[in-house]
């Protein structure tokens, strides 16, 4: 087990510098914004222009620039600073960090929560009027992206622009240290937002697997033991289907930690997402290629938690 | 009822299902009785309802649609009307059951310690190490060596015999009044079977209860049941003792299922007959006896008339369903076991042209 859990870390830094790399060459390769040119504003003279570019370190060889890179990650864990503000890329992302991270656990704890219990209710009566319905709305949610759905819950119920005025709108982020009320209030448009769809995709996927499960021969031994109804659903049919649900949940969580792009730029929440999306506006290619690599970091850090959770959660399971 | 009387009454039992294609007859009015401390079998092919008449005994079938009409009387109680809480205190602890396969059966994520001190726990007021303790003894009663330390271990970690063991440590572990086994050793390896066999049988004896095994397998009735019940098509077209049923059947379907299987007494050369065609479609059924079409004596009302169950002449305790004269019948029977084939057998008893 630690000789698969460290094969599998050393894969994952491996992976983590062919990323860099193809985010390295993909920002040079495609057209974007000359950094330099646009540091210099309104001062657009070549002298300007190239003093700027040899301090960014922009007019070595791709492959050097790479290298140095590579050696600031590995041997002080730097990112570089950004083109715009100058600013240090790794305390940009750790100061947008815990927003971010806010978000999408929240959401995740919502997602799953809501998802869990409807798919259940929904398996226990198939075809139903419940089912139906909550699979109804399912479809709808699954279907409606982030942003559109994002700015319709402001239209509706955000304090500030709202036509019922509930919820604290966008912007309104706080962090948990400043004031937990105030964080927990300014993120629960944005956590409805962020667990919408995925919570529909959950709900759908636990019916289905849930639905399976209950007609296999271990839930007849259940029921045929004595056992309470309610102990043959939860202890031995939803622990038999909510495996596969965890797989994707950790990816998810993994994903969305690294590109929660949309409901925080909706949202206006200072987080990863959209300090990346400001960063691309500005071609600030640290900023990208610090954000990327966080990303990737998260999915496969979630990768290896899943696989490694799995062993514990099925017996059958044993990796070597 | 008294003491005296039957463990098991089944009643005029039915079990349906509404489908799309319309409406399966799974148990078609059966009626039988489980005596105390003694062995049942009932025998019939896929799908002739063996399983459905048991599973429904527990009540398990409801829910899921079926619409179930009979009498099944447990010690007097009648288990078709109890309400599901009643039922599930039976369920497990006063009546339990085994099936056929044991690797699927027991639950993939849980020891099989943990498994049986659920089953324990669900009916008696104990501790948990109470429980497990009553786990362990159980498992070492069925034959698990080491039974302290292979509570904890995951079904996965047994061999088939040893997982059918561990079922059977689960279903008796609350002393069961009555034991349903469902085609017990089908999914074992032939040398296994023969040790779960001998399991089953000395526990029915140590622990004095009856047992209720439904199979396919003539062999396993042979070696275990006191008395046999016939499944065709939902219906029980022979009851008799186990004796009477191997000496003399009376049914061409009983027939068609004692001449399909070798026997080690019978001549070397005796050709193995199987019965023609597959076993009827539960939604629509052939009219009349519904064995007619597979049936090689069949006349031709035998496609009208539905044949009842009724005693045999001189055989107490044995019934059949067949429209043949009972003369015909022995006679055809006589034919068959001095190794004449289905057809020759009838122009021996039944002179061309002639009705039976």
């Amino acid at each position: 087990m630690t000789r698969y859990i460290i094969r599998r870390i050393l894969w994952g830094i491996l992976l983590l510098i062919l990323v860099s790399a193809l985010t390295f060459v993909l920002f040079r390769v495609l057209p974007t914004g000359d950094p330099a040119k646009l540091r210099a504003g309104r001062l657009q003279n070549p002298k300007v222009i190239a003093e700027i570019r040899h301090d960014l370190g922009l007019d070595k060889g791709l492959l050097t620039q790479f290298w140095i890179y590579m050696k600031g990650i590995f041997l002080h864990f730097d990112l570089g600073f950004s083109y715009y503000s100058t600013a240090s890329v790794k305390s940009l992302i750790f100061n947008r960090l815990p927003a971010t991270v806010s978000l999408v656990i929240g959401g995740a704890i919502v997602w799953l929560f809501t998802g869990l219990t409807i798919g259940i209710i929904s398996a226990l009566r198939p075809r139903s009027v419940l089912d139906r319905v909550s699979m109804g709305t399912a479809l709808v949610f699954v279907s409606a992206p982030e942003y559109w759905l994002g700015l319709i819950v402001l239209y509706l119920v955000s304090a500030d622009i709202g036509i019922f005025r509930i919820f604290p709108g966008a912007g309104s982020y706080v962090p948990l240290t400043t004031d937990p009320w105030k964080w927990f209030t300014s993120l629960i448009l944005p956590w409805f937002v962020v667990a919408a769809g995925t919570a529909a995709i959950y709900a759908r996927l636990i019916r289905g697997s849930l639905i399976e499960t209950m007609g296999e021969d271990y839930i007849r031994t259940a029921r045929a033991k004595g056992l309470t109804e309610r102990r043959v659903v939860l202890r031995h049919g939803v622990r038999a289907a909510i495996n596969p649900i965890l797989t994707i949940l950790g990816l998810d969580i993994g994903l969305l930690l690294g590109s929660a792009v949309l409901v925080e730029t909706v949202f206006n929440i200072p987080g990863i997402g959209k300090l990346n999306y400001d960063a691309i506006t500005h071609s600030d290619f640290p900023i990208v290629q610090g954000t990327v690599l966080l990303a990737s970091f998260f999915v496969i850090v979630a990768n290896i938690i899943v696989d490694i959770a799995y062993a514990y959660l099925d017996p059958r399971v044993r990796y070597s | 009822m008294s003491a005296g009387g039957p463990l098991l009454r089944v009643e005029d039992l039915r079990v349906e299902y509404p489908t799309e294609d319309g409406v399966v007859h799974a148990v078609d009015g059966i009626t039988y009785e489980v005596q105390r401390g003694r062995t049942l079998g009932v025998v019939g092919e896929s799908g002739s309802g063996k399983t459905v008449a048991s599973l429904t005994t527990l009540g398990i079938t409801r829910g899921q649609g079926a619409r179930v009409s009979g009498r099944i009387l447990f010690e007097g109680r009648d288990l078709v009307a109890l309400p599901e809480g009643e039922l599930r205190a039976i369920r497990g602890n006063e009546i339990a059951m085994v099936f056929q396969d044991p690797l699927s059966s027991l639950h993939p994520l849980y020891s099989v310690g943990f498994q049986l001190v659920e089953a324990v726990l669900a009916h008696r007021d104990v501790s948990k190490a109470k429980a497990r303790e009553r786990a362990i003894e159980m498992l070492g009663l069925v034959g698990i060596p080491d039974a302290a330390r292979r509570v904890d271990d995951y079904p996965h970690e047994f061999s088939g015999g040893m997982r059918q063991r561990a079922m059977i440590a689960m279903a008796l572990v609350n002393d069961p009044k009555l034991l349903i086994a469902d085609e017990p050793t089908t999914a074992l390896d032939v040398t296994v079977q023969a040790q779960i066999l001998d399991l089953m049988e000395r526990l029915k004896r140590e622990l004095d209860m009856a047992i209720m095994l439904i199979t396919h397998d003539l062999g396993v009735v042979a070696e275990m049941a006191d008395d046999v019940a016939v499944m065709y098509a939902g219906r029980i077209v022979e009851t008799a003792s186990a004796e009477l049923l191997f000496a003399s059947p009376e049914h061409p379907y009983a027939w068609g299922l004692l001449k399909s299987i070798p026997t080690l007494s019978a001549p070397r050369d005796e050709q193995l007959v199987p019965i023609p065609g597959s076993p009827p479609s539960l939604i629509h059924r052939p009219s009349g006896c519904h064995f007619h079409p597979r049936c090689p004596y069949a006349q031709p009302d035998h496609a009208r008339i539905d044949p009842a169950l009724q005693a045999v002449p001189e055989e107490p305790g044995h019934h059949v369903a067949c429209l043949l004269e009972p003369l015909t019948r022995r006679r055809l029977w006589a034919e068959l076991r001095a190794g004449r084939m289905p057809d020759e057998a009838l122009a021996a008893v039944v002179p061309a042209g002639g009705a039976s």
